[in-house]
């Protein structure tokens, strides 16, 4: 791949007109080689990383199969693994954190890209940004010591006492458990959420907005029957990619979900996810087979994300496109 | 447009740069120099313990650092046999099958080495019950089981009789991470319950029937700690640090002991007469009128063969000081001093540390 | 006014109100946060703190120099092998580049973009730490510098692709060549931007926790040199708010604290004074 083309040069602006020598000369050739080693090297270490993850999770493979993903014995003494608590726990708080960070996080960024004057809006989105920032140790230091208490003494109270009779909502609280990781990671997302949201709303073409209102809709009604139909798909994308960063979430989870393999219906209960069980028992895990099935869990994790990410993006491309599309004509 | 501005800045920056770089680059080199470091990892169970003898030795011997890491005996096994720490530390000896493993990789043995002697207690966090609670084999196995699970269940009322329980869900805490506390407390299970023996077994972690798990004896201890109903097993001094209730475990002969320094001792009385060569014992449910019967040895894991010799002379240096000095460091911890006979042994072992 | 005209129009501001009261929550969790931590952490910053060792455990004080210390070299590594990869890599893709090659590299660093923090960290233990047969400040280093690499790829491409066509069609009507032009005009035209996105880089991977707790493990002591153990700031906070002990409780605030004010002032500076005038792209 690395042999010199001299045509693919001409890419670049008036470069086509030097003969091959006379760019060696002046360094053209080197510098161009150079800065091709090193954009190679981030393919050949994204390479390496998949690669790795997928040697290094062949004896589980071999062993369990498909039933990796649907049995739920995670079992060091026996040798025994089953992915299925640890999925169901990702997934579970992750759609948790959806239910509760998406109306939020929509909420606000309509309030900041259509309501809200653009210094005021520019300023709130300057302390989204900021949030975006805090690391996860530190919401899981805020999940220990006060979302978790307030989870044993109000919040599980609150809605055990009139929903009890429901699966999701029954006892025992101990504070840990999937709604609480599910409410760190919430708090977590909604700075992503809001931003690209906000994003793909202003990239909405102005003549949208002015024939709703021209045609007598009131300013929720343009917003919310127009303006947000027209960047549907942005939005879907944003709440793609918060999924997808919820997903991989690790510190903040670990510390608030009660580390149990276990599946259960009931909110309050403990349960584990996949980037938690890596994070306790990476460093620890004694035979090949435990060590390669935590590894496999990576490589679960690796792809759903990738898969994840991957739609999101398409669906962020799909609509700013159409946006500026209508717009510039 | 002010490109002599961006210049200049840019050249401040790059300036800058360079010189923070290049005094840290120095900086680590030259310090680079100094004391030995050795890195070890495992065992949260006799953490706090050496935690402060490693700090007592390098007071004593600046030119040493020992580096110790509390990530489970599960842990110290196998960073130890992938040789990414010096010396490993566990409260579950190795198995045959792990001994195995680490002189395949290895290509020599690797020595258990006990330092001190310490106790699982069961410690619980129950609101308005300040009383000292006693247990039997037959109620810890079957809170672990899941089987018990109201505080006022019969099994755990009849031996405290006149503590008024409630009739609350037990919160049942066990630990996240694999852990020689864990080996020692389902040793004894299995010992004293043969449903759990063939439900579940002996491990460093194992596949608990029901509870919450916390990180080390730390996170359990925390965990106990912040959970109303909570009941979890931790090494003694975890549950004396953080003052902790605890209660009396009966032991094999009947008697209601609760876990301190002379129970524990008397647990390894029988074991100190007739240690095997390897060290390799398990002393959970020893007979004794008085003997505590959740007790341990805890195990420094040391590799036979060092490559680095600097390593191996100020490791050896440091099991001396640890089997004389050292051990009167213990009580204060609330561990108990290793027996005459065990001491005597471990002397002979560590001259074949090459 | 007809009721419908009044109902929709009641509909239209509740709306709306809630949206602005959706803002103001999410805005006010900082705020929370900030406020959280300067309470239970404030008191703990002391002098100790910033100068000495972790005592043993159980004893009370001691403090985190080690860990500030270990963090700052971890960074500093971690800037030195992502940085000029992605900067390099990033000039390959807008000014050398067409085509078929640029849109693999995009994939590829979108791809390392997307990966779990804590897949990184299997990834750095399996190729430095498990074949060097220790836990170093390299292997931490090399985790975070993994995370900064797309960042700074993908900005470093967008901030050149904004440099205006003229200045390097003026530099090389002068007869300059094309790296000379690179180097002495269209990077320096876009060097804030750059710079911004780097120092952005740099918070985010400041704070990472997960790919650490296998790679940089923990040191009690001071970490010498490169091939050492080494504590770091958010892996202090992560066992020390699992403790049981009170002290450490104390001083896991403290931490948090300062690691939270480091991250915070690293970006309001980047976002306000460095970036005047430039869109900054968001991680």
């Amino acid at each position: 791949m690395a042999t010199v083309n001299p045509t693919i040069q001409s890419a670049g602006p008036a470069a086509g007109s030097r003969s091959f020598l006379s760019k060696l000369r002046d360094g053209d050739e080197i510098a161009r080689l150079i800065t091709f080693l090193f954009a190679a090297s981030v393919v050949l270490i994204t390479v390496l990383l998949v690669y790795e993850l997928w040697i290094s999770s062949a004896l589980p493979r071999q062993k369990f199969g498909l039933h990796f993903f649907v049995t739920q014995v995670w079992d060091p003494v026996m040798d025994e693994y089953g992915a299925l608590p640890f999925i169901y726990g990702t997934l579970v708080t992750s759609v948790v954190s959806l239910l509760l960070a998406v109306p939020l996080g929509i909420g606000a960024s309509i309030f900041l890209a259509e309501l809200a004057p653009p210094q005021i809006s520019d300023t709130l989105q300057f302390f989204i940004d900021l949030l975006a920032a805090v690391p996860s140790v530190i919401y899981g230091l805020l999940g220990v010591f006060i979302v978790v208490p307030l989870m044993r003494t109000v919040i599980f109270p609150g809605l055990n006492k009139p929903l009890g009779f429901l699966p999701f909502f029954k006892g025992p609280s101990y504070g840990v458990g999937f709604l609480t990781a599910g409410i760190v990671m919430a708090i977590m997302v909604i700075p992503y959420i809001i931003s690209v949201s906000r994003e793909v709303l202003l990239s909405v073409p102005r003549d949208q907005r002015e024939a709703a209102l021209a045609l007598g809709s009131t300013r929720w009604e343009s917003t919310w029957k127009v303006v947000v139909p027209f960047a549907k798909t942005g939005i879907m994308g944003s709440i793609f990619l918060a999924l997808a960063r919820a997903l991989g979430e690790t510190m903040a989870v670990t510390m608030v979900i009660g580390n149990t393999p276990k599946i259960s219906a009931s909110l309050f209960a403990p349960g584990y996810s996949i980037a938690a069980v890596i994070a306790n028992e990476f460093t620890e895990a004694t035979g090949d087979l435990y060590l390669q099935s935590l590894i496999e869990l990576g490589l679960v994790l690796f792809l759903l994300t990738f898969i994840l990410n991957g739609l999101a993006r398409l669906l962020i491309i799909v609509t700013t496109q159409k946006g500026s599309g209508v717009g510039n004509r | 447009m002010g490109k002599l501005r961006i210049r200049r800045e840019m050249n401040l920056m790059k300036r800058i740069a360079v010189l923070v770089v290049g005094v840290l680059v120095l900086g680590a080199m030259v310090w680079a120099q100094n004391p030995l470091l050795i890195n070890g990892a495992g065992a949260t169970f006799p953490y706090p313990m050496y935690s402060k003898w490693f700090d007592e030795y390098h007071k004593k011997f600046p030119n040493v650092q020992i580096n110790y890491q509390s990530i489970g005996s599960g842990g110290g096994i196998k960073q130890v046999t992938e040789g990414t720490v010096d010396f490993g530390a566990t409260d579950g000896p190795m198995n045959d099958e792990q001994l195995k493993a680490f002189q395949a990789k290895r290509g020599s043995a690797i020595l258990h080495f006990p330092t001190v002697l310490g106790a699982d207690v069961p410690t619980y966090n129950i609101p308005g019950v300040t009383a000292e609670l006693s247990f039997t084999p037959e109620s810890l196995a079957g809170i672990f089981l899941g089987k018990i699970t109201k505080w006022n269940d019969p099994a755990i009322a009849s031996a405290n009789k006149g503590v008024n329980l409630p009739a609350n869900d037990i919160v049942v805490v066990h630990r996240s991470d694999g852990s020689g506390t864990t080996y020692i407390w389902t040793d004894y299970l299995s010992k004293v319950s043969d449903e759990w023996k063939n439900k579940v077994g002996k491990s460093t972690s194992v596949n608990w029937p029901v509870g919450l798990g916390g990180k080390g004896n730390e996170g359990v201890a925390g965990l106990v700690k912040q959970t109303p109903n909570a009941f979890g097993y931790v090494e003694l001094i975890y549950a004396v640090q953080n003052s902790m209730p605890y209660g009396r475990v009966k032991n094999s002969s009947g008697a209601l002991i609760k876990a301190d320094l002379a129970s524990v001792t008397l647990a390894a009385a029988g074991a100190a007469k007739e240690m095997p060569e390897d060290f390799r014992v398990s002393i959970t449910n020893a007979p004794g009128k008085n003997a505590y019967p959740i007790s341990s040895f805890t195990w420094l894991l040391i590799p036979q063969k060092f490559q680095d010799a600097g390593k191996r002379d100020a490791l050896k240096g440091f099991l001396e000081w640890m089997l004389a000095d050292g051990q009167n460091y213990a009580e204060a911890l609330s561990y108990a001093k290793l027996p005459k006979e065990v001491i005597e042994k471990e002397k002979r072992a560590i001259n074949s540390i090459q | 006014m007809s009721a419908r005209v009044k109902w929709r129009r009641f509909v239209s501001n509740f709306m709306l109100t809630l949206t602005g009261l959706c803002a103001l929550v999410s805005v006010s969790v900082l705020f929370l946060i900030l406020g959280y931590l300067v309470f239970n952490g404030g008191t703990s910053i002391n002098w100790a703190f910033f100068t000495q060792l972790p005592k043993p455990v159980g004893e009370t004080g001691g403090g985190m120099a080690n860990a500030i210390v270990g963090s700052a070299k971890l960074l500093m590594a971690a800037s030195l092998f992502g940085v000029p990869i992605g900067f390099l890599g990033g000039i390959y893709l807008a000014e050398f580049s067409g085509g078929a090659v640029a849109s693999v590299v995009r994939y590829a660093a979108d791809l390392l973009n997307g990966v779990p923090s804590i897949v990184i960290g299997i990834f750095a233990y399996s190729m430095v730490v498990l074949p060097f047969k220790q836990f170093s400040t390299l292997a931490g280093a090399f985790a975070l510098g993994l995370m900064m690499i797309p960042i700074t790829l993908r900005s470093t491409e967008e901030f050149l692709n904004g440099v205006p066509r003229y200045l390097r069609e003026g530099a090389m009507a002068l007869g300059a060549s094309k790296w000379k032009t690179i180097a002495s005009v269209v990077v320096p035209a876009a060097y804030r931007g750059i710079l911004t996105a780097i120092l952005l880089a740099l918070a985010r991977v400041a704070g990472e926790t997960a790919p650490l707790l296998f790679t940089a493990f923990g040191n009690r002591f001071w970490s010498r040199g490169w091939e050492q153990p080494t504590a770091s700031l958010p892996v202090m906070i992560f066992t020390y708010a699992v403790s049981p002990y009170e002290d450490w409780h104390r001083q896991a605030w403290a931490a948090g604290l300062v690691l939270l004010g480091l991250i915070l002032i690293i970006n309001i500076l980047a976002r306000t004074i460095l970036s005047r005038g430039i869109a900054v792209p968001r991680s």
